[in-house]
């Protein structure tokens, strides 16, 4: 079953066609690499799907429930962290991720609070001011409160950028265990995390899907190149 | 009903977390209390009401009302949590809602402090205490109003320093034109039958009645209206943005 549907999602800027008759479905199982250069519109068609921005044409469903209908149900299903994982400085790791839990009506919260922790391995700095916090530990509070309630559906925005290869590897490791039961959507710079973790491949370039397959067939469209080299040859 | 009450505690909360709380209410008592004395001459009426402590209200709120508004939304904007915060299974309006209250619930534990004030006719004379209460009550509605354009001020910029400016401009206009400061302004445009009218908007003008005893019917509308406006207003601009 299609947990995330993107039906001819359109979205223009004045004159700039941010996204432009996207369409793709992502099931259960799979993880989706959002790829395409800066301003191609990755971030667009992520918003789109999470209902932050509304669509000038097109749907987007998150486990079968509109995101422009019903947002709250929506929005209820889906695990949804923004490009640079955003989060209230002056809290606590711990408050924070609570607020969260309060917000989504969590039952047992604070459980919930306590796996999410361990889970991400913030315990250690579970008392501190986000704003104290560095770059890798500030990446992972938000990656947690996408993965809070165990959602259906992930959508994350650059997830591992700024991290040390250890902590990459690390986040990749946690996508890795709850893949199975969801459907998640990375976008990424980086292509060898794409070989790593996805099992389909989105290149969006201008607005629109240029190719959406596997990463085993990107790379047999030219055999012998990397995922680098092809990437330049189909956005460039 | 869980989510509604985390944000209104979060905001609430979230005013103590920084110096702001503290500067607000440190300034919002000495000027309350010094304007009262040294400008109103408290003592020299020899009566003991509130009358020139709250005759300075407006100004106050004028002031202090957008300085505790500011943040509100144009610091989601900043942090980028307005995203996140709208993309948690909330609706703006409960967001909206949470964030207004818990403002207004700050300013009032600003008037709270001020009860020494109260407490001092009490001692020294013997006041009608329902008066007290109804400037009270009244001061709390002026401070609404102000705190409503403060937040639609907030909802239109990511810049905490404009949504202070403007919200302050534009509730110091609402001061000013109840003393009839701007009718050369409005001269041309509305027939001077009618000046008496846009004094009618002045925030002061409607406070007075409460000062006075009365819990005013009418003046309590503008106070509310005036604030919900603002509410609905900023609510819109953050739903469309």
């Amino acid at each position: 079953m299609a947990l995330i549907e993107a039906l001819n999602l359109t979205k223009r800027y004045g004159s700039i066609v941010a996204a432009d008759n996207v369409s793709f479905t992502v099931d259960r199982g799979e993880v989706v690499g959002f790829l395409g250069p800066n301003g191609a519109g990755k971030s667009t068609t992520m918003r789109l799907l999470a209902g932050h921005l509304r669509p000038d044409s097109g749907r987007a469903k998150i486990a079968g429930i509109d995101v422009s209908t019903d947002p709250v149900g929506a929005k209820a299903q889906l695990g949804y962290s923004p490009e640079g994982a955003p989060a209230y400085g002056e809290m606590t790791v711990r408050e924070f991720l609570s607020f969260a839990a309060d917000l989504r009506g969590l039952a047992q919260g604070n459980q919930r609070v306590q796996e999410t922790l361990d889970l991400c391995r913030l315990d250690d700095v579970a008392h501190q001011a986000i704003d104290t916090l560095s770059k890798g530990y500030r990446m992972r509070v938000g990656f947690a409160q996408a993965v809070l309630h165990d959602p259906e559906v992930l959508i994350l925005d650059e997830p591992t950028d700024g991290l040390d290869p250890n902590q990459k590897h690390e986040v990749r490791r946690i996508l890795t265990s709850m893949a199975a039961r969801k459907a998640v959507i990375v976008s990424t710079h980086l292509l060898e995390e794409v070989e790593a973790l996805c099992t389909r491949v989105i290149l969006i370039a201008r607005g629109r899907v240029c190719c959406d397959e596997s990463p085993a067939q990107l790379l047999a469209r030219h055999p012998g190149k990397r995922l680098d080299e092809i990437f330049r040859l189909l956005t460039a | 009903m869980r989510a509604f009450r985390a944000i209104l505690t979060r905001e609430f909360l979230g005013y103590f977390r920084t110096p702001l709380a503290y500067v607000f209410l440190a300034v919002f008592n000495a000027f309350a209390v010094s304007l009262a004395f040294f400008i109103g001459s408290f003592f020299d009426s020899n009566i003991a009401n509130l009358d020139r402590f709250f005759l300075y209200h407006p100004w106050l709120w004028a002031f202090l009302a957008p300085a505790a508004g500011a943040r509100l939304w144009a610091e989601e904007r900043r942090q980028g949590t307005l995203e996140l915060l709208l993309t948690w299974p909330v609706t703006v309006w409960q967001a909206a809602l949470g964030k207004f209250l818990a403002s207004w619930l700050f300013l009032a534990t600003a008037l709270v402090a001020t009860l020494p004030m109260a407490l001092t006719i009490g001692w020294l004379g013997d006041p009608d205490w329902g008066v007290v209460v109804s400037g009270y009550v009244g001061s709390l509605l002026c401070g609404g109003a102000c705190l409503g354009i403060a937040s639609l001020c907030s909802a239109l910029t990511r810049s905490q320093v404009i949504a202070f400016v403007t919200g302050f401009l534009a509730c110091f206009a609402l001061v000013i034109v109840g003393y009839g400061v701007l009718d050369p302004l409005f001269a041309g445009i509305i027939p001077a039958d009618k000046l008496g009218w846009v004094a009618r908007i002045g925030l002061w003008r409607n406070l007075e009645p409460f000062t006075l005893g009365a819990l005013d019917f009418s003046a309590a509308t503008y106070f509310i209206s005036v604030a919900l406006a603002g509410l609905g207003l900023g609510t819109l601009a953050i739903e469309r943005r």
